[in-house]
Formats: C-alpha cells, sequence, structure tokens
C-alpha cells in the first residue's frame, strides 16, 4: 500500500518504466481480479515520456486506475456488464480528461458490480474482486476493483457512488475513499445509473491523497448540467470541531467496540455530541425507489442498436428489444429496472416514487439541522466487517448493508470513509459526513484523525 | 401483494423477456422487498417532494454548432451498419 509521496520517493532513485513494469506484474499474478481491462501498452508509453522529463503535471508518472463506469477514448469501459462488454468509448469522460492534462498514467479499469448495483461486486460479469485481507470474503462495492487494487496494484483510483459505492469498498478494503458534494465533479462520461444521486470521487491511501485527487477532478464543466461549477483547493485547518454521533447510524457490536474507541480518541481534540436524525428510519426504502426508478429509465438505451451486446438478426422490435435485454443484463439490473418501472408505473407513482421524493426532503432537512448544530457528524461506514462471498443471497438483506451510506447520496453531501480499526483481522471505517461543499472540513478533520489513530 | 400477471405486465413495459422461472423467483422478491417499502406509507403528503439537491438553475450556453464525433466512431460500437447508418429492427410488425 503506497501513498502518492512514497511513490515519488522511489520515482528519484528509479525509472518510472520500471515502476510500472513491476505493478502490472503483480497485477497479472494477482488473485484479487480487481482489473477488467489493463492499459499496458499506453502506461508504459507514458512512463518512458516521463523517463524523459516530457510527462508533466501534478500528478505526473502516478499511476490511477480508473472504474469501469466511466468512459476512457479507446480503451474498453464494460459497466462489468455483458450488455458493454466490447464497448469502445469515443470519448474522454471529464474527470479522464482532467486527469490526462495533469500526467496521470491511467493502468486499466476496474471491477466493479454491474452498472454499479450492488454491495459486493458479485453482480459482475467479469466475476467477482476479492478482499485483499482475506480471498473468500468480498472486497465490497460496487467501486470494488478500485478499493482491492490499492493494495499494491496502484496508487490512486477513482469510484462512484451512487449510495456508497466508494466509502463500502473504502471500509472493506481498509482504505480512504471520498464521495463529493453533488455537483463538485463532473458527471460527463460517466456511465449513469441514477443521475440525481451519484457522484464520481477519489479513492488512495491516505487523506492527503484524497485531496490532491479531488483537486483534479473538481470543477466547471458545461457538459454536465448539474455541474456546481465549484472549485476544490484543499488548506487544511487545525480547529477543534463540534463532532455529533449519528444515534441512528448503527453496526454490529463488534464494530460498535471500534467505533467507540474511536470517539475517545477524537475527545480529546474536539467537542463530541450525539444527534438523532429521526427520518433515517426511512431512507433506506425512498433510496432504493428512486435509485431504481432513475435505473430503469436511464438503462432503457440499452436495445443493440448503437452500441452493446446485440443479436446476430434483426428481428421485430418488441422481440429484439426483449432479447438482447433479458440476454445482455444480470439479474441484479433486471431486478432493479424492473422494480423502478413498476414505481414509475400508473397507479403507483404517488406511493413510491413520490413519496420516496418527500422522503428525501425530510433527510435534507434532518441534515440541514444537524449541521447547525455540529461541523461534522461521524457514524461507522458499514454495520458489518467484508462479509464471505455467497454468504448473502437474498436481495433485500443485501440492500440493508447500505443503511449507513444512503442517506449521504439522497441528501447530496460530501462523506468520506477511513480506516478505523480492525475486526477480527478485518478492516473497518469511519465514516464523516459534512454539509455542502464542506470536503475542507471533512479532510481535515480526517487528517488530524489519520495522525493520532 | 404482486402477482406473477404483474411481473409479466413490469417485464413488458421494461422490454426484458424473461423465463417462467424467473417470473416465478422475481414474484417473490418483489412482494417482499415492496412490502419493505411500503413503511413509507407512514410519511405524510404534506412534504414537498425533492427533485434535485442543489438549487441549481438552467445555465445557457450559446447556441454555436460545435464539431461533431466523426462518422466513423460513432458507428464503430454497432453490429448492424448500413451505407453510414445504424440499423434497427424493423418497428411494424408483418
Amino acid at each position: 500500500m503506497i501513498t502518492v509521496k512514497e511513490w515519488r520517493e522511489r520515482l528519484e532513485s528509479e525509472r518510472c518504466y520500471d515502476l510500472i513494469s513491476e505493478l502490472f506484474e503483480r497485477i497479472e499474478k494477482s488473485k484479487l481480479n480487481a482489473f477488467i481491462t489493463l492499459n499496458k501498452e499506453e502506461a508504459l508509453m507514458l512512463a518512458e515520456e516521463f523517463d524523459r522529463g516530457k510527462l508533466k503535471g501534478r500528478l505526473a508518472g502516478v499511476p490511477i486506475a480508473i472504474k469501469d463506469n466511466i468512459c476512457t477514448k479507446g480503451l474498453r469501459t464494460t459497466c462489468a456488464s455483458k450488455m458493454l462488454h466490447n464497448f469502445i468509448p469515443p470519448y474522454d469522460a471529464h474527470v479522464v480528461e482532467k486527469l490526462r492534462m495533469e500526467g496521470a498514467i491511467i493502468i486499466g479499469k476496474t471491477n466493479m458490480d454491474e452498472f454499479a448495483m450492488g454491495t459486493t461486486t458479485e453482480t459482475s460479469y467479469f466475476g467477482v474482486v476479492r478482499n485483499p485481507y482475506d480471498l473468500e470474503r468480498v472486497a465490497g462495492g460496487s467501486s470494488g476493483g478500485s478499493g482491492a487494487c490499492l493494495h499494491g496494484e496502484s496508487v490512486l483510483a477513482l469510484g462512484s457512488d451512487t449510495g456508497g459505492s466508494i466509502r463500502c469498498p473504502a471500509s472493506f478494503c481498509g482504505v480512504y475513499g471520498l464521495k463529493p458534494t453533488y455537483g463538485l465533479v463532473s458527471r460527463y462520461g460517466l456511465i449513469p445509473y441514477a443521475n440525481s444521486l451519484e457522484q464520481i470521487g477519489p479513492m488512495a491511501n491516505s487523506v492527503e491523497d484524497l485531496a490532491l485527487l479531488l483537486e483534479v477532478i473538481a470543477g466547471r464543466d458545461e457538459r454536465d448540467s448539474t455541474n456546481a461549477g465549484v472549485e476544490f483547493r484543499f488548506k487544511p485547518e487545525e480547529k477543534r470541531y463540534r463532532v455529533g454521533i449519528v444515534k441512528e447510524m448503527g453496526a454490529r457490536d463488534d464494530v460498535m467496540d471500534v467505533f467507540n474507541e474511536v470517539v475517545e480518541v477524537i475527545k480529546a481534540d474536539h467537542e463530541v455530541v450525539e444527534v438523532s436524525l429521526s427520518s433515517l428510519k426511512y431512507a433506506l426504502p425512498a433510496y432504493y425507489i428512486i435509485a431504481m426508478s432513475e435505473a430503469s429509465s436511464n438503462l432503457a438505451r440499452y436495445d443493440g442498436v448503437r452500441y452493446g451486446y446485440a443479436l446476430e438478426r434483426l428481428d421485430s422490435w418488441t422481440k429484439y428489444f426483449s432479447r438482447v435485454r433479458a440476454e445482455g443484463f444480470g439479474e441484479e439490473v433486471k431486478r432493479r429496472i424492473m422494480l423502478g418501472t413498476y414505481a414509475l408505473s400508473a397507479g403507483y407513482y404517488g406511493r413510491y416514487y413520490l413519496k420516496a421524493l418527500r422522503v428525501r426532503t425530510l433527510v435534507k432537512r434532518d441534515f440541514e439541522r444537524a449541521f447547525k448544530e455540529c461541523d461534522l457528524l461521524i457514524a461507522p461506514t458499514m454495520p458489518t466487517p467484508a462479509f464471505k462471498i455467497g454468504e448473502i443471497q437474498d436481495p433485500l438483506t443485501m440492500y440493508k448493508m447500505d443503511v449507513n451510506t444512503v442517506p449521504i447520496n439522497l441528501a447530496g453531501i460530501p462523506a468520506l470513509s477511513m480506516p478505523m480499526g480492525f475486526v477480527k483481522g478485518l478492516p473497518v471505517g469511519l465514516q464523516i459526513m459534512g454539509n455542502y461543499f464542506e470536503e475542507n472540513k471533512i479532510l481535515s478533520f480526517a487528517l488530524q484523525l489519520e495522525r493520532s489513530l | 401483494m404482486i402477482s406473477e400477471k404483474e411481473v409479466l405486465h413490469v417485464a413488458n413495459l421494461a422490454k426484458i423477456e424473461l423465463k417462467p422461472e424467473e417470473v416465478k423467483k422475481f414474484k417473490e422478491e418483489f412482494s417482499k422487498i415492496l412490502e419493505y417499502f411500503s413503511i413509507l406509507d407512514e410519511v405524510g403528503e404534506d412534504v414537498e417532494p425533492t427533485y434535485h439537491v442543489l438549487p441549481l438553475k438552467n445555465v445557457f450556453r450559446d447556441d454555436k454548432p460545435k464539431e461533431p464525433l466523426p462518422r466513423e466512431l460513432v458507428l464503430m460500437n454497432a453490429r448492424h451498419v448500413e451505407d453510414g447508418y445504424f440499423k434497427g429492427p424493423k418497428i411494424m410488425e408483418d
């Protein structure tokens, strides 16, 4: 596990070409299954450029892995789905343009749940990502490959977070991940699942690296109509914060033991209070209804005509469309599209979709109220450490694993997950939540805590 | 709570062909999930819905044409292409 600073130190005495080659050797021998597609040829070419002093920028010569739902020009982008198993994007996502401008070396595309729909990567068409701490366990999802690869296979990674997809693998893999405020990072080139909830965000091995990567990817982009046009510059502050423990965001007893120990550490430098957000009991169903509804509309584009999985023979429209989607989508994607279709259909719209949007108002108000009292809020990121591959079969039981992460996406506020300790040898994460566009406060607090843990 | 007929209706709306065993499986799962969702019935109608979390107004740019993607890049991911166009299935049934 290596940080940007450590990587740069190695670059002072070693060739970038050799270091990147070493990474690929490790990836090719790895059992983690963190990558779907490698970008070996271009990466080695860029490493050579760096060695000749021609690659410049704030991330010059630093390897980064990109989640496979973020478009990379000329490099296969699959969303871990059979539907897009051969899709070559004709353009770069905004964040990828930014990375290239700053000299980062894209080493490959990381494994994930199909269309980012899952908590474990078990729904990937390309097989499950394994947890670096125990190969029999999941790495978390949906950005599981981006979390796992930070164990020696990359220095930085990009993930996307619709309901916890950055923070869950950060917690399960013992790394750092940040879901930015909605609108801070352009979604142009992010293959959509639930537009009103998702953000691209940084994953790394230190708080400093999260901040650096966020500085590069945040900012104005007129191609995303929900982009807030706000830049980000990290200015670490040493302050005594008022930190609220969210009563409704619990976890299993052994995770709570670790959390309570960390709270004692926090109390040494900050004021800690307890806050209650009563609307959170409705957040999980509201989140799933909104996400599924948006998915049912977004994924209507997969018709086997312009791109993606296609049948050899063009049949009648209904038959062709229905069969392409039956063969191209996996089970969880079908489940969410159909439930979303149901929630939006005549007679159920008011009861499910509209009601979920009303809950979103309540959740947003609760957070706004809490941030009048507190600078930051904290909770365990996930209710448990990483569980065994195949352990959870029932979809509803799986959805409930996201209970502490989805409220953040409903409200659109930023949240970070950082390692807070171990339960029986498995890492668990601390979730730090802040008010809109207060990433600086979250990262400053995390930086202080990183030093004390 | 949800019938096999309703599952088939939704699948038809979503344009996903289902096998009989899938219909059965989804019916049971959907019933359980929808029952869980029904906790939202406790929430009143007096709260305004939030469609978007940020108070964003539509930003207009000048309506000037830009360079489009080259045609061969646009078509390169399609399986059925004819004379520089996408070829789709028949819309009218025979």
